[in-house]
């Protein structure tokens, strides 16, 4: 690829291990004293850290705190709490639809995460392997695909979704996401596929297997890793994405968590922060959980969709 | 033997070439394993991009079908301040915030790919704020903001740097301030992550010989990692510009494009004009307004990726 000594992007390693000095794990930064390590290191990255995380810190400690001491700051020590309460997500689950609003965004992101990695998955072959007619084309279409963002989309679409009768119903969401997901997911589908080796198709073919059959037994088995990459990733997508769901749903009990939050919870009581913040936390947890479990598959879908 | 068999076997031959065909031909078989996602482009991706186009050309509202007036909407925009004052936040918006971004992206990343302690965990703290969906970590920014009971204006207070409480989302400088921090906030940790990526492809054994040749660390970096790197920050970078200006969720959640119309970007400006107003035709219209603009910044990555190739001397492809 180039002149100079290069190393592929190692997708595991971008988290977990040392990258390229793995081998001598030092590196060069023994030519560092440890003082010098402390300011030009440690204290940007704590400070860029905390930066990152305070926002989650304040959602959370908003969420347990009772109503007096969020809105006096000064007769309470208003970063810590000493007397948490579950008030605020006992209101959250038993006094409003967040149940429903949950199981709406769930069921919308499995349906359209499940429907756009099956057709992803077959236009990623197609064009990696079968390499039909104008199949370069067609990739770099996709692509484009991938670059048309929904709030240009959003007008147009209402009126197609309301012209199908599909306004109002989740339905309207499990069919329009697939358009944010299917060029993503395709991408990244197809860089996982160029891997496998193409001997193992050849011997399957010369067995007589048809190339349905060799989809099915030999590259999706191979490719597990992608599928997991592809499928979180698109799943989180789906459960961040909001001018669509603003748009195409009306009723309080169809809305998604992101829409219904800002909806319905952002009245004019000055109590509502505390049920607020819970209802972002417990709306933010799924993702993060299942971001806890699969954080390099997440990674390589991130880096992987960038890396052609 | 084979002279008899043929006469039998022709009609049959034909035509089960002709499913074959369907079946086993590379093209057709392309055709098919493409048809799904096709679909899907085609019917809502495709032809609702043209349908806007067409839609930014009429009068439509919501319930009424509308009637093809030229280019009415595009010359009432024209002399719509709301409309150019929207234009002049997204470019204001786009530029800071993209620009911040890409600055403490690298440099995190930069950090992060130092030998340390707890790395690991490290890394994936950092990618938090990306998976959290937007509106819920913008939610938590709005309360942090707050006018009355903000965190930040209690702790400066107490520190003695101000009196009174910063009207953080009242002002029109403080609100655009406070919406493009969240932006580059929510940011980085992609950039970041992306750019560790292209970091770690990075020979070892090049600081090596460039230290022992004297390098210092701002030579090392200025013409070994960035040259490196500018590959993967194209794309980067690409993508950050485009969902920066086009970004709707985070202000919505934030402002609404408040006060005084100051954080309105074009989408949120184009929500407000065609889907609470339901003035559907001059909606599209200002969403349409936003294509040249991604056009010019897609060109402008495509030709920086194209002149790499051919620096480091691969082959067009």
């Amino acid at each position: 690829m180039t002149d100079l000594p290069t190393r592929s992007i190692d997708l595991k390693n971008v988290l977990s291990g040392s990258g390229p000095t793995a081998d001598h794990s030092e590196g060069m930064s023994y030519l560092q004293s440890v003082p010098r390590r402390i300011v030009t290191l440690y204290l940007p990255l704590a400070i860029i850290v905390v930066i990152l995380l305070f926002p989650f810190y304040w959602m959370a400690l908003t969420s347990v705190k009772p109503d007096e001491q969020l809105l006096d700051l000064d007769r309470y020590n208003p970063f810590w709490t000493w007397s948490p309460t579950f008030k605020h997500f006992h209101k959250l689950l038993f006094e409003s639809y967040y149940p429903h609003w949950l199981w709406n965004t769930m069921y919308v992101a499995v349906c359209a995460t499940v429907l756009s990695i099956f057709a992803s998955v077959l236009a990623a072959y197609a064009i990696v392997r079968l390499r039909y007619k104008g199949a370069h084309l067609v990739g770099g279409l996709i692509f484009l695909a991938y670059l048309v963002p929904p709030s240009i989309l959003f007008i147009p679409l209402a009126t197609v979704v309301f012209q199908y009768g599909l306004f109002d119903s989740p339905l309207a969401l499990i069919l329009t996401y697939p358009t944010i997901l299917i060029p993503f997911s395709t991408w990244l589908l197809m860089g996982y596929f160029k891997t496998i080796p193409f001997e193992l198709e050849e011997c399957a073919l010369i067995d007589g297997a048809s190339r349905w059959q060799i989809l099915i037994k030999i590259v999706l088995p191979l490719a597990i890793p992608g599928l997991i990459s592809a499928f979180i990733f698109c799943f989180t997508l789906c459960w961040n994405e909001f001018i669509y769901a603003l748009t195409f749903l009306q009723s309080t009990s169809n809305k998604t968590v992101p829409v219904a939050i800002v909806n319905e919870f952002v009245d004019g009581d000055i109590y509502r922060w505390g049920s607020l913040m819970a209802g972002a936390l417990a709306g933010s947890l799924p993702l993060v959980i299942l971001y806890a479990f699969f954080v390099e598959h997440y990674v390589s879908a991130m880096t992987g969709a960038v890396k052609e | 033997m084979a002279e008899v068999a043929i006469p039998r076997a022709k009609p049959q031959m034909s035509e089960a070439s002709a499913w074959n065909q369907l079946k086993h031909n590379r093209n057709w078989l392309g055709f098919w394993f493409m048809v799904p996602a096709m679909a899907f482009l085609i019917f809502f991706l495709a032809y609702p991009l043209g349908l806007g186009i067409w839609l930014s050309f009429t009068d439509t509202r919501i319930g009424r079908v509308g009637h093809f007036v030229a280019t009415e909407n595009y010359e009432w925009l024209w002399d719509d301040s709301i409309f150019w004052l929207s234009v002049f936040n997204t470019l204001l918006y786009t530029f800071v915030a993209s620009a911040l971004k890409f600055a403490i992206g690298l440099y995190l990343a930069l950090l992060l790919n130092e030998n340390m302690p707890f790395k690991a965990m490290l890394r994936a703290m950092v990618l938090i704020p990306f998976i959290v969906p937007t509106v819920l970590s913008a939610l938590a920014f709005w309360w942090i903001f707050d006018s009355q009971f903000s965190i930040i204006s209690w702790s400066l207070k107490h520190l003695g740097l101000i009196s009174q409480n910063i009207n953080f989302l009242g002002d029109t400088t403080w609100a655009r301030i406070c919406v493009i921090f969240a932006n580059i906030w929510r940011g980085v940790p992609f950039v970041a992550i992306t750019l560790l990526a292209g970091l770690q492809t990075v020979s070892p054994s090049l600081y090596e010989a460039a230290t022992l040749d004297g390098a210092t660390r701002w030579q090392n970096f200025r013409h070994i990692t960035y040259p490196l790197l500018t590959p993967i920050i194209a794309v980067v970078m690409t993508f950050s510009v485009l969902f920066t200006f086009t970004d709707f969720q985070l202000i919505w959640a934030m402002t609404r494009g408040g006060p005084v119309n100051a954080t309105h970007l074009m989408a949120t400006l184009s929500y407000q004009r065609a889907i609470i107003a339901g003035q559907l035709g001059e909606g599209a219209a200002i969403s349409s307004a936003m294509i040249p603009f991604l056009l010019a910044a897609i060109m402008v990555s495509w030709f920086g990726l194209q002149r790499r190739k051919w620096q480091q001397g691969e082959s067009n492809d």
